[in-house]
């Protein structure tokens, strides 16, 4: 596999939402808009590409058995990381994402990654495949987002074009679940043409 | 009284699954039989609660006392993994036959998002211990709960005539949907 395919395969073939249904609780729980949703998969972009870098540097180091709860405390340090920077200069996003950001600890992407990619592989093809990942889990949500918020409030990044409300039930719990099963379908139709 | 706001409002308003969006990976992943939801659902219940405990003494007797808060995430989640493992010996020796019946579900629920989710929830609300318990014993409740009448309905989707592209995942997610819809007939229950 050349370094492209690395990059890019996270954004189609493995897309980590659409494909391999993975991280679901953060992709539903965070993506009421789309900036929201942008934020949310930057913030796992960056977790995930560092500690796959960081596993693939210290995977001789650590004895196989204690493997998973040493990738997990790499893992939980750098979302400490995020969690404190975007506390400091973000406090808006942070106080809007709220639990989710702890959480990206136990996002199975992350814990996946290291232990099938990172863990075997050198440092820049870890990196380059967590951008990928990681690029493929953002893209992901900020459709997601985007969707929901064009129904939901009638706007788009933040800049509204429609006057008055949209369909309210969009950006509450159920809409969330709805709009990701249709994107699914839209995302399985249109990859079953590719191939 | 304040007890009874906690339960109402954990099982039903705020659905941990189907309003807050936490433990959804068992949730799309072990709901295919009603009787393996059970199962997740009382392994579930047993962890939460456990792991609600030791969450708060450790926040208030250990991270206040030494100023280290920050640290909280990576002290919980080392925490409720290994908590999980424990429970699991334990279990065997204890009581064979419920670590039969739970089984395969207890290492499951270290990815369970729900568990770490809830330990940092109740210290963010600044429950006391009580409160927490049962905050906690409640959020699990809700779990089941949710995850036995999506298991009920996944059970009669197998049988029913699906358009191909929405079946197996998206069918399900939609579902889920309809279900969080009829929950947030509870809302304004408590406010």
């Amino acid at each position: 596999m050349n370094k492209l395919q690395i990059l890019t395969k996270g954004l189609v073939r493995e897309n980590p939402t659409f494909v391999l249904l993975l991280g679901m609780c953060p992709t539903l729980g965070t993506t009421t808009s789309a900036l929201n949703g942008l934020g949310m998969g930057a913030a796992t972009l960056f977790v995930l590409t560092l500690s796959n870098i960081a596993v693939s540097l210290i995977k001789n180091l650590i004895p196989d058995k204690v493997r998973i709860p040493s990738f997990i405390v790499v893992i939980a340090s750098f979302v400490t990381v995020v969690q404190l920077c975007m506390e400091a200069f973000m406090p808006d996003l942070y106080a809007t994402l709220g639990v989710f950001i702890p959480l990206i600890v136990v996002n199975c992407i992350i814990l996946g990654r290291a232990e099938a990619f990172a863990s075997k592989n050198g440092v820049l093809d870890s990196a380059l495949d967590g951008i990928g990942i990681g690029l493929g889990f953002t893209l992901s949500l900020t459709a997601l987002g985007l969707v929901r918020e064009l129904l939901g409030d009638g706007s788009a990044f933040g800049f509204k074009f429609i006057d008055g409300d949209g369909i309210l039930l969009f950006v509450l719990a159920p809409g969330a679940f709805i709009a990701l099963a249709y994107l699914m379908v839209i995302f399985k139709k249109l990859t079953a043409k590719v191939k | 009284m304040e007890y009874f706001v906690i339960v109402i409002g954990a099982i039903f308003v705020n659905n941990v699954v189907l309003s807050q969006f936490l433990g959804l990976c068992p949730f799309l992943g072990v709901s295919n039989k009603v009787s393996t939801s059970l199962g997740m659902g009382a392994a579930v219940t047993f962890v939460m609660t456990v792991s609600s405990i030791v969450a708060y003494l450790i926040q208030y007797y250990i991270l206040v006392p030494l100023g280290i808060e920050y640290m909280q995430t990576i002290v919980f989640i080392l925490v409720i993994a290994s908590l999980v493992q424990m429970v699991e010996i334990m279990l065997k020796k204890l009581s064979p036959a419920l670590y039969q019946a739970l089984g395969i579900f207890l290492p499951l629920i270290t990815t369970n998002c729900a568990v770490l989710g809830i330990a940092i929830l109740l210290v963010q609300k600044e429950f006391s211990l009580g409160e927490s318990v049962v905050f906690a014993a409640s959020t699990a409740v809700g779990f089941s709960l949710a995850l036995v009448l999506f298991a009920g309905l996944r059970e009669r989707l197998e049988l029913e005539d699906v358009p191909a592209a929405m079946k197996g995942m998206p069918i399900a997610i939609l579902t889920a949907g309809i279900l969080a819809m009829a929950f947030m007939g509870f809302s304004g229950l408590v406010r």
